[in-house]
């Protein structure tokens, strides 16, 4: 990307803003007022913005969105709403005023002109409530309108002539980002008003469009605040007056935590992460911080909740692994499981038991299921003809060969299942296969194997599928993968696998055999539980009196939809079926995937080091947790959310609550005397704190966020609208409400620090320690009550958050971007592993087949001869990284003879 | 104008088979088109209208494919607003006629290979034009014009509005 601007040319300081917020890679230029860069536009257009596909942007208005828009669009027709606007309304008055003030020194007329315009921004900021201008993030929106306005509303006296409150604030707000600072300095060099004016010259008058200015809008109404009724408001006060002695009390949790009688008892499983692998954040957000938050929910309503996890260690992958380090399996197990154990206690993930599925209970509970299907005449015996590679000496698992999707033609298909298509494969159904390690065309060979007879089982899989979806509380993506399953047709399942790292397989004829990990991993949130305690028979088999919610991501559904309720329905023996599944999309890294032999994206381990804190992750993750779609991780954005949510939003109205009790009144929360606004308020935190109770319990754990980061919206308007600083210097009646609005605040602060537990639980405990809560208001209930009444005294007050810097945050997207093709090369004669050499060969091959097709498609688009050459150099430098990588495996071997 | 845009906006919505018949109003001194939808909130001015509708419609594709391509199809959406929706458009159109047919020449469509809003915008903004440009102007134009015809033909898109007849042999050889 190239972005061209021309100095002092007030469309550019809001692409600068917008360049400098979003973090985006790409070359500045400035060039002069009269330059054409656009080819094919036959006047000078600027700024301007060469994409990476040769196309140019060059509106400011679509630059600014283009690089402050990352995947998820919500908000997108509020913003694309404004801009229109902007471009339509503001931008000919501004051009307007901006010409009075610098060319004709009018600037009183100027900003007269421009007053129709700023009262229709203004009572649009009331209107909503909001901090910005379509959200309580900073969009494409405010960046642009701040962008256009500040060279009139920078100019002191400007700004405080007009008398427009929620502007005022919102200017200063949007002004005081990094991002927008650097831009608006660069563009005036101090200079003011009178760096514009060379380009302000330039331009033609249009007298037209300046008078075109937006009139007062009627059609502006208040529509949008929540109806309360008087029976809702009356409510709420009375429940706030009985204080937290009218709640029950909560909990305390014994371990072992059993099922209780007459209660709701709660059993959370997380997928079993594997253990070869560092977990990256995809992993994390997918189901342990997932499950985590609900954990935490349950516990919090008091539910009796119990929440189990652990590595799934048997495999293939453990067995190579361990020839890699030259350990045995287990001690490569014992090292990674230590190292989840570590990354998960730093997230605060609250499991009350994290085990391994390499125990004697696994043995003991698959063997178990084993024999009952047996018995039960649910397992098929069967010959199967399966890949065996010469060279490795070995049959292949699944993982270890490659080739082509018999379904979809995908050349990468695995020996297990499609990436492309999701489909399941039989890895003898590939079209040339490869082996992995080697690269040699596998041959086929026979082995006996056992098969679970899922077509014999699929009638009470799917009656008990059918109360099970309509009664239970599954995504989307869940229910869709089951039934395509379902509607495909089951077929017998192999569980055995020729290998020596797993559970044995107990029949004599199968001495050298285990069982295949599907089968088997499942087993394992039982055998972990069982680890746990004795009585995990009352958990397990209990489904009366157990809700039982799985946690993973779409990957993993069939074989807990499908395959193992199939396993447990055979062996007859009541066991508890997931009643709950509850799985996320997937989650990209900026703008692709998370690799770790690339190096791209941030794993578990990594996260600490970063800087920042646990829970500033944790929000992040769960802000963008892939619910109902993919999402991305994106540097420029948690440096976004942290500062306008977390700083401007949470943070700010948690602290100046606080801050008011300490300062004004010897930090004891004074007496409240409500009145009609208050009521209102505590009505409107009560709906709020309802829909989020409504929507954890659905699971729906982005969603719930947003009410936390609501309230304290509403916290902060309150504050904003009665201003207790100054009441305080006034008349006793004034002094009274700074009182009541001081203790409503500090209240609801503390209600938050509740709600927020879930998703930021040291965060929710740092709260609670300055606001000295009692312990006991750790409980949701559906009423809001006062929980710090008057006269308690609090702590000390310090801040929550700490600003992100963008210069801090870009350094972190440059450490985690992984390396860059030709560093791909340098990276590889570091290292002496043959696969990581073929892996990036593979790459670099695959890249310059990429580069080619573009440099093709470009040529044949005829798309400039510039642009054409510099992807023409991009490729010959691709394909000479190639043939270093490829060239330097046979030097390897030579050395080591 | 304002009667052009909400007819604009009808023939979108039958064009991307919307069944619903929305309320539209207009507003301000410039009589800006505005939908009210079903939960009480105003969705104002044409492009953003547009947009919406095609999101409704679960048209998605049409708003571009990827971040760039989407960026592309906002350009040319912002382009149509600015330069053909403008009191002095008439005068200028001749300039702006220029600068399409220096872009179009080697693309299909206003996003390059896949058609978008903003090619049927563009078409709505351009046809008063295009019917007042005589044929050799046509002619001069020629990948205004070619692209023209294509989106004309394409089903639903024409709607309210009259055919546009577009030689396809030159007549003028010999301009340029």
């Amino acid at each position: 990307m190239r972005l061209y601007v021309s100095e002092g040319n007030p469309q550019c300081l809001k692409v600068l803003a917008a360049f400098e917020l979003s973090g985006a890679q790409c070359e500045v230029e400035a060039v002069s007022h009269e330059e054409c860069i656009v080819p094919f536009l036959g006047h000078s257009k600027l700024p301007a913005l060469l994409l990476d596909n040769g196309n140019f942007l060059f509106s400011s208005n679509v630059i600014c969105r283009y690089l402050l828009t990352s995947g998820g669009d919500e908000t997108s027709t509020a913003v694309g709403q404004w801009l229109e606007w902007e471009t339509l309304d503001l931008q000919p008055v501004a051009l307007h005023a901006l010409r009075l003030a610098v060319l004709q020194d009018k600037k009183s007329e100027a900003l007269e002109s421009l007053r129709p315009s700023l009262s229709y921004i203004e009572r649009s900021l009331q209107k909503t409530g909001k901090t910005f201008l379509t959200s309580d993030e900073l969009s494409a929106a405010d960046v642009v309108l701040w962008g256009t306005l500040y060279p009139l509303l920078s100019e002191p006296m400007l700004l405080t002539a007009v008398d427009f409150k929620a502007l005022t604030a919102w200017f200063q707000r949007v002004g005081s980002f990094p991002a927008c600072k650097k831009a608006s300095d660069g563009t005036f060099k101090g200079h003011g008003l009178q760096s514009l004016k060379s380009y302000l010259q330039r331009q033609p008058t249009n007298s037209t469009q300046a008078t075109r200015a937006t009139t007062d809008d009627p059609t502006v109404d208040d529509g949008d605040e929540r109806l309360l009724t008087d029976e809702e408001i009356q409510a709420a006060v009375q429940a706030w007056s009985k204080g937290l002695t009218a709640c029950p009390k909560r909990r305390q949790i014994v371990h072992p935590i059993l099922p209780q009688q007459d209660e709701r008892n709660i059993l959370i499983t997380s997928a079993l992460p594997y253990v070869n692998n560092v977990p990256h954040l995809g992993n994390i957000i997918g189901c342990v911080l997932s499950a985590d938050v609900f954990a935490r929910f349950c516990r919090l309503r008091n539910w009796n909740t119990l929440f189990v996890c652990g590595t799934d260690e048997y495999g293939t992958a453990t067995e190579t692994k361990a020839m890699e380090e030259g350990l045995t399996p287990q001690e490569i197990c014992d090292k990674y499981n230590a190292i989840h154990t570590q990354i998960y206690h730093w997230f605060g993930i609250s499991f009350d038991y994290f085990g391994r599925t390499t125990t004697a209970k696994q043995t003991e509970i698959s063997q178990d299921i084993f024999w009952r299907l047996l018995k039960r005449g649910f397992l098929l015996e069967d010959t199967v003809e399966q890949l065996h590679c010469q060279r490795c000496a070995k049959f292949l698992a699944d993982r270890f060969v490659e080739g082509v999707c018999p379904f979809c033609s995908y050349p990468e298909a695995r020996g297990d299942q499609c990436d492309k298509c999701g489909k399941l494969i039989n890895a003898v159904e590939l079209k040339n296969p490869q082996c992995k390690v080697c690269r040699d065309t596998p041959a086929v060979r026979t082995s006996k194997h056992l098969f679970l007879d899922l077509p014999k089982l699929e009638g009470r899989l799917e009656e008990w599928l059918e109360t099970t979806l309509e009664k239970g509380n599954w995504t989307p993506n869940a229910r869709f993968i089951t039934r395509s399953w379902i509607r495909d047709g089951l077929k017998p399942r192999c569980i055995t696998r020729d290998l020596k790292w797993g559970t044995p397989v107990p029949l004599e004829e199968f001495a050298e055999k285990v069982f295949y990990v599907w089968f088997d991993a499942p087993i394992g949130y039982l055998s972990i539980t069982a680890n746990y305690t004795d009585q995990w028979e009352k958990w397990w088999k209990n489904p009366d009196k157990v809700q039982l919610y799985n946690f993973m991501a779409k990957d993993n559904v069939p074989f807990h939809s499908v395959v193992f309720p199939c396993s447990l329905l055979g062996a007859e023996d009541n066991y508890t079926l997931v009643n709950h599944l509850i799985a996320t999309e997937y989650l990209n890294y900026e703008d692709g995937k998370f690799s770790k032999s690339r190096g791209v994206g941030v794993f578990g381990d990594m996260a600490k080091d970063t800087g920042i804190p646990a829970d500033i992750w944790r929000f992040y993750l769960l802000f963008i947790r892939p619910e109902g779609q993919d999402s991305a991780f994106c540097w420029s954005d948690l440096l976004l959310k942290n500062n306008s949510e977390l700083l401007n939003n949470l943070g700010n109205f948690v602290n100046r609550a606080a801050m008011f009790v300490s300062k004004f009144f010897e930090g004891r929360v004074p007496t409240m005397e409500l009145n009609q606004e208050d009521q209102r308020l505590l009505a409107l935190t009560t709906w709020e704190l309802r829909q989020y109770l409504q929507l954890l319990e659905k699971v729906r754990i982005r969603d719930a966020l947003k009410c936390i980061l609501n309230i304290s919206r509403h916290g902060n308007q309150y504050i904003q609208v009665n201003e207790p600083w100054k009441r305080l210097k006034g008349s006793d009646a004034d002094r009274s409400r700074a009182a009541t609005v001081t203790g409503v605040a500090v209240n609801m602060a503390c209600l938050l620090s509740v709600m927020l537990q879930p998703y930021m639980p040291t965060v929710s405990a740092t709260i609670q320690e300055q606001l000295q809560a009692p312990p006991l208001c750790n409980m949701l209930t559906e009423e809001f009550v006062c929980i710090l009444p008057a006269g308690h005294k609090i702590g000390t007050i310090s801040p929550l958050f700490q600003k992100l810097e963008v210069e801090q945050v870009e350094a972190l997207r440059q450490r985690f971007g992984g390396q860059k093709p030709d560093k791909a090369v340098e990276k590889q004669e570091a290292t002496t592993t043959t696969t990581t050499t073929i892996d990036d060969v593979q790459e670099l091959a695959k890249a310059v087949a990429q580069q080619g097709d573009k440099v093709r498609q470009l040529k044949a688009l005829g798309t400039e001869k510039a642009v054409v050459n510099s992807e023409v150099a991009r490729l010959l430098e691709l394909k000479k990284a190639l043939q270093v990588a490829q060239g330097k495996t046979p030097v390897q071997k030579e050395k080591k003879k | 104008m304002a009667e052009a845009a909400l007819k604009e906006l009808a023939s979108l919505e039958k064009y991307l088979g919307l069944k619903k018949t929305n309320k539209y109003s207009t507003k301000g001194e410039r009589k800006v088109p505005v939908l009210q939808t079903k939960d009480g909130q105003d969705i104002v001015g044409l492009v953003t209208i547009a947009c919406h509708l095609v999101k409704a419609a679960k048209q998605e594709q049409l708003l571009g494919r990827t971040r760039e391509e989407s960026a592309v199809v906002q350009q040319w959406l912002e382009y149509r607003i600015v330069q053909l929706g403008a009191p002095g458009a008439k005068e200028e159109s001749r300039s702006t006629l220029r600068d399409l047919n220096e872009y179009l020449e080697d693309k299909v469509y206003f996003g390059g290979d896949f058609l978008s809003l903003a090619d049927i915008l563009m078409y709505y903004g351009l046809h008063s034009c295009m019917v007042d440009l005589t044929v050799q102007d046509r002619e001069k134009f020629v990948n205004v014009s070619r692209w023209f015809s294509h989106i004309q033909q394409l089903p639903n898109v024409q709607q309210h509005l009259p055919r546009v007849h577009i030689m396809k042999n030159r007549i003028y050889t010999n301009v340029h």
